[in-house]
């Protein structure tokens, strides 16, 4: 007979020999996972992702309890939402807005990717894996801006599914299939809602996908080395603490948003119930397709601007081969550091041309916005590797290259 | 440091999102009026709101419909549960249908939602010279400005300047901050065009004040109960984000970083 354990003790350990699954959360976000030690701040925006996703999912679930997905009934319903529903304001401006705050979250998470050169060998796979969540995003938001069936979510509909025609022989076909009927209408709504109500769960399959591919080689970190087994902490309790520290500063914004400047994210013309009889004067994407959607406009041509538009995320894919430096870290590469901030220039610029009408001086930054995206991937990366000396590396994250000056 | 930073790119990020998100084109400037719903702790000012609903009632009601409004609505802007009884019962509901199938007139109830002045578009464009009242009830949700553009929009009207005169469409009326500035609406507010219950004067600035506040509530109904209850949320986020911060640093003492 065994006194040492108790009776919850054996419970437990009888469980876990069956299903180890408290063993398995432990190593994958707790203390079986050594993560190294210096990770920065730019580190907490992964786990924030997750938490705007269970944030997102968890609203837009208790959301479609009260939501119409019928053109006759979908602004109304969201109205009653607003106004009718307990708290329905709240989960309402918490969705509307964390869809915002995901990709403010997200854009972070991938910048700091491309800084520290996170998606180098031997981390290609949790790369891509990273590029398909963003694509799955993207469509997921893009659906989900339909559903209130405002102006801006009609018109905005219409001219992104319209995109899909400029594919040769069978771009009619799909845009017909898209909108199942010969326009945007009723049976767009219905499986726009199905979809925006399916890809979440796709999208959480893919980050676990993502976090496992990540615990194979095990987080990247500000210094781009492989961290030494002493330089490594357990992610439980201190990056749990750190994290948690992160989200009460995410929330604290987020919170802002979403209780003094709910609509300032949005588009005004997006409380106009969707007419299809009336074009908007201007019609703009939600503001994290801005870049997109200015490269898409930089060229006369459709199809060319379609292909540049995806063409900006797919190249992604290839980043990893595209960047020839063997070096991870910006810190230790005079040049490419340079580059990367004239790059995170360029995507603002960019941002800010996809809001305005496309002439004059607007066309113009555009085009140029564009013409540098491509050209940071598909000429400076590879050169720049070639011709850059990068700084020395230190021996491990505990020893600094420049020594400190004793103390 | 890192946590400057790291504010800093949120800030950032922040910042540029909502100005882009606007679109070019809009060069009227708005003067910005003095709200009591403006600010962190902003609320409503129900009197305002009453005679808001007045001006509504006697003026902009003849064309303009507030769907989402019921009467039952209105307790939330001061009026008690008997006053909304009393203010429903003035109005008349087409219902269908009776027992022997047809439609019947019965007087409203605090359930009902305020009635359209027009059955059906074709009759409201017929009756404004081709022009469409809008609904009023998400208005100043509707438009860049919200209650500044409104204010602005039914005070502003004037005698078209000499290089425009030759560009006004028949029925069509000058106004400095609609967009094109040819408006299909005529002039409403004149002063002492109605008398307030209240006692106020009723000049015409005051009552497109009061209007203008009333369809804000009408558009945000919750604005009051949103910041009240964010700040709660914002205290409680605080505290634990300073608590999280001590945790961190005490967790991480034993770690040379």
């Amino acid at each position: 007979m065994s006194t040492e354990k108790g009776w919850g003790m054996r419970a437990f350990d009888w469980f876990e020999e069956r299903l180890p699954i408290v063993s398995f959360i432990d190593h994958s976000v707790g203390s079986k996972y050594p993560a190294p030690k210096n990770l920065n701040y730019f580190w907490n925006f992964g786990s924030l992702a997750g938490l705007v996703l269970v944030i997102m999912i968890i609203t837009g679930i208790l959301l479609a309890m009260s939501y119409t997905p019928h053109v006759d009934h979908a602004f109304q319903s969201v109205e009653r939402i607003m106004r009718d529903v307990n708290s329905g304001w709240l989960l309402r401006y918490m969705h509307a807005n964390g869809a915002s705050f995901f990709f403010i979250v997200v854009y972070i998470h991938i910048f700091r990717g491309k800084y520290y050169g996170s998606y180098k060998s031997p981390r290609e796979v949790l790369w891509w894996l990273g590029i398909i969540i963003m694509l799955l995003m993207m469509a997921t938001a893009f659906m989900g801006y339909v559903l209130p069936w405002g102006q801006m979510s009609f018109w905005g509909a219409t001219v992104i599914t319209n995109l899909f025609s400029a594919i040769p022989l069978i771009g009619d076909e799909i845009v017909t299939l898209l909108w199942g009927g010969f326009s945007v209408d009723n049976p767009t709504l219905n499986r726009f809602f199905a979809l925006h109500y399916l890809l979440p769960f796709v999208l959480v399959g893919v980050v676990v996908l993502h976090i496992w591919a990540l615990h194979i080689p095990g987080s990247n970190n500000p210094a781009g080395i492989d961290p030494a087994p002493q330089d490594k902490i357990p992610f439980h309790p201190y990056y749990t603490a750190k994290d948690m520290f992160g989200v009460g500063v995410f929330l604290l914004a987020y919170f802002t948003v979403v209780f003094w400047f709910p609509n300032a994210m949005g588009h005004t013309d997006n409380y106009i119930p969707a007419n299809p009889l009336s074009t908007p004067a201007h019609i703009v994407p939600e503001w994290y397709f801005l870049p997109f959607y200015a490269i898409l406009r930089s060229i006369d041509d459709k199809l060319t601007g379609v292909i540049l538009m995806f063409g900006s995320i797919l190249i992604l894919f290839v980043l990893p081969w595209l960047d020839t430096s063997r070096v991870r870290s910006a810190t230790f590469r005079p040049i490419y550091k340079v580059l990367f901030w004239i790059f995170l220039i360029d995507c603002v610029v960019l941002t800010w041309c996809g809001a305005q009408l496309p002439e004059g001086l607007p066309l113009i930054l555009s085009r140029v916005g564009t013409f540098w995206y491509f050209f940071h991937f598909l000429v400076l990366l590879p050169v720049v590797g070639w011709i850059e000396t990068p700084k020395p590396l230190p021996t491990s994250i505990s020893t600094p290259v420049v020594p400190k000056p004793a103390e | 440091m890192r946590i400057v930073l790291f504010a800093a790119a949120a800030i950032t990020l922040l910042g540029f999102a909502p100005a882009t998100t606007q679109a070019a084109g809009d060069a009227v400037v708005l003067e910005q009026q003095e709200w009591s719903f403006d600010g962190p702790f902003g609320r409503f000012d129900r009197q305002q709101l009453q005679r808001g609903f007045q001006v509504y009632r006697e003026i902009c009601s003849s064309c303009h419909g507030l769907d989402y409004i019921a009467f039952r609505n209105l307790e939330a802007i001061g009026y008690s549960e008997d006053q909304t009884k009393v203010l429903a019962s003035e109005y008349t509901i087409e219902e269908c249908c009776d027992d022997q199938g047809d439609i019947f007139d019965r007087p409203a109830i605090p359930a009902d939602y305020i009635p359209n002045p027009y059955p059906n578009e074709q009759f409201a464009r017929a009756s404004n010279n081709g022009a469409l009242p809008p609904d009023l009830s998400l208005m100043t949700k509707a438009r860049h400005g919200g209650p500044d553009y409104m204010y602005g929009l039914i005070i502003g009207y004037e005698d078209p300047p000499a290089e425009m005169e030759a560009e006004m469409m028949d029925g069509m009326y000058y106004n400095t901050v609609f967009e094109g500035n040819q408006i299909a609406m005529a002039q409403q507010l004149f002063d002492e065009l109605i008398e307030y219950s209240d006692g106020t004067l009723a000049t015409s600035e005051q009552m497109a004040l009061d209007v203008s506040a009333f369809l804000h509530w009408a558009a945000e109904p919750k604005l009051e109960i949103r910041k009240q209850t964010g700040v709660r949320v914002l205290l409680f986020t605080f505290i634990f984000t300073v608590l999280a911060y001590f945790l961190k640093r005490r967790i991480w003492a034993d770690v040379e970083h």
